[in-house]
């Protein structure tokens, strides 16, 4: 199957559910196969992406997540400036605290980050997966790389 | 730049989607600033800390199996007239091959045209920005078609469509899809359009269009020869020469 792996993952990173992931990619790849006619060329791994995360969104809103953005990005922006680098230091993360990190994210943020950062996606290249002007990718990449860096910061000094 | 606008920057940068003049001018300012240096420090800790980290979810195979079965049997139901045809077969073989054909589908048929699209509206554009349209500048088609002979190693039909209302402006060579192929430049109003002609093994297949970095593509093959037409023509007159080039 083509880009299975590719769209389970982002699938499973979206509903962060093993089960939920089989659902969206089986409904995905039915998706694909019924409106193959829609497809006007390019690169086809751009084009299931976008099904994919299309049915997941989907997924997520009619499951009521409340942490699907339209999330106030103003205000969650100023507070996080408000850090200094300098006080700040990387936790060693390991796998399994990346994973819980990543995981605490709004879906739009996880998004772009897997996209960005498993998938190794340009920027215009997510921009046509999700539909979002460039500006827009480039912002939102910046504030989810700021959130999770804020999640696995601790302050310097207490780290064991 | 403020350590404000350099943060702004950092990302970008670390993605390599910055210009080289920003990315030079941020290169600086870090080498003066400890705090901008060490941001950069964190959010490259962190793009390394995620790369090694394999977040990557694998597919289970029971999906695998189970999603194929799917599309095996959407495809039984489904099987309207039209849908698939590229990939009729005969009988029972088609169920059976579904998830096969999904494959080659998505995963070889169209990346290969879309890296042909691709070619071909560069082959385009570099006609254009290169001045080099033609090698043969000629309106006459008696002109134009001895000329590839001797040069290519089969024979493009070109065709004097002026009373249709494109002008033939010549023949050039060009390269495409790795092989030597025929370039036939028709204009129409301001329009340039490439023509591009080369033998194939496939079976005849009717036009298909799409549009690539802003011109339009029409392809089709006939009679064991692949057209490829490319321009900043609208669709309906690029598919209107694309029909007259094989009435
Ligand atoms: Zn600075």
């Amino acid at each position: 199957m083509p880009h299975f792996d590719a769209a389970y993952n982002l699938a499973r990173w979206l509903t962060r559910s093993a089960e939920d992931a089989d659902d969206m990619v089986q409904e995905s790849y039915l998706r694909a196969f019924t409106f193959f006619d829609g497809f006007r060329g390019g690169d086809a791994r751009w084009w299931l992406f976008s099904i994919v995360r299309n049915t997941c969104y989907t997924w997520l809103r009619k499951n009521g997540a409340q942490e699907l953005m339209e999330f106030d990005e103003a205000q969650h922006s100023p507070a996080s400036n408000a850090l200094n680098p300098e006080d700040l230091q990387l936790r060693r993360a390991d796998r399994e605290t990346l994973r819980e990190a990543l995981e605490k994210l709004p879906a739009e943020f996880r998004e772009v980050l897997v996209l960005r950062e498993i998938e190794d996606l340009a920027y215009k290249e997510i921009a046509e997966v999700t539909g979002l002007p460039l500006g827009t990718v480039m912002s939102r990449l910046s504030r989810a790389r700021r959130r999770l860096q804020e999640l696995l910061a601790v302050p310097a000094g207490q780290e064991s | 730049m403020s350590c404000k606008e350099i943060q702004g920057l950092m990302d970008p940068y670390i993605d390599r989607e910055l210009d080289l003049v920003r990315s030079i001018e941020l290169e600086r300012h870090m080498h003066d600033c400890p705090s901008c240096a060490r941001l950069h420090e964190d959010r490259a800790a962190l793009r390394t800390a995620i790369g090694a980290g394999s977040l990557r979810y694998r597919a289970p195979d029971t999906l695998k199996k189970s999603v194929q079965a799917a599309l095996v049997e959407r495809d039984r139901q489904e099987r309207a007239p039209g849908r698939w045809r590229w990939f009729r077969l005969p009988g029972p073989v088609i169920a059976a091959t579904a998830a096969a054909a999904l494959l080659i589908a998505i995963w070889w048929v169209r990346p290969v045209e879309g890296a042909l699209q691709r070619e071909v509206v560069e082959g385009h554009i570099r006609s254009l920005m290169a001045n080099h349209l033609t090698d043969v500048p000629s309106t006459d088609q008696h002109t134009v078609k001895p000329w590839f002979a001797g040069k290519l190693d089969f024979s493009p039909t070109v065709k004097d469509l002026t009373a249709e209302g494109f002008t033939l402006v010549g023949g050039r060579l060009d390269y495409l899809d790795n092989h030597a192929v025929a370039a036939i430049v028709y204009q129409r109003r301001q329009h340039v359009i490439n023509v591009f002609v080369w033998p194939t093994s496939e079976g005849d297949r009717g036009e298909r269009a799409a549009v690539r970095q802003g011109y339009n593509v029409v392809w089709f093959v006939r009679s064991g020869m692949a057209y490829w037409l490319a321009s900043d023509l609208n669709p309906a007159e690029l598919r209107q020469l694309a029909g007259l080039l094989i009435r």
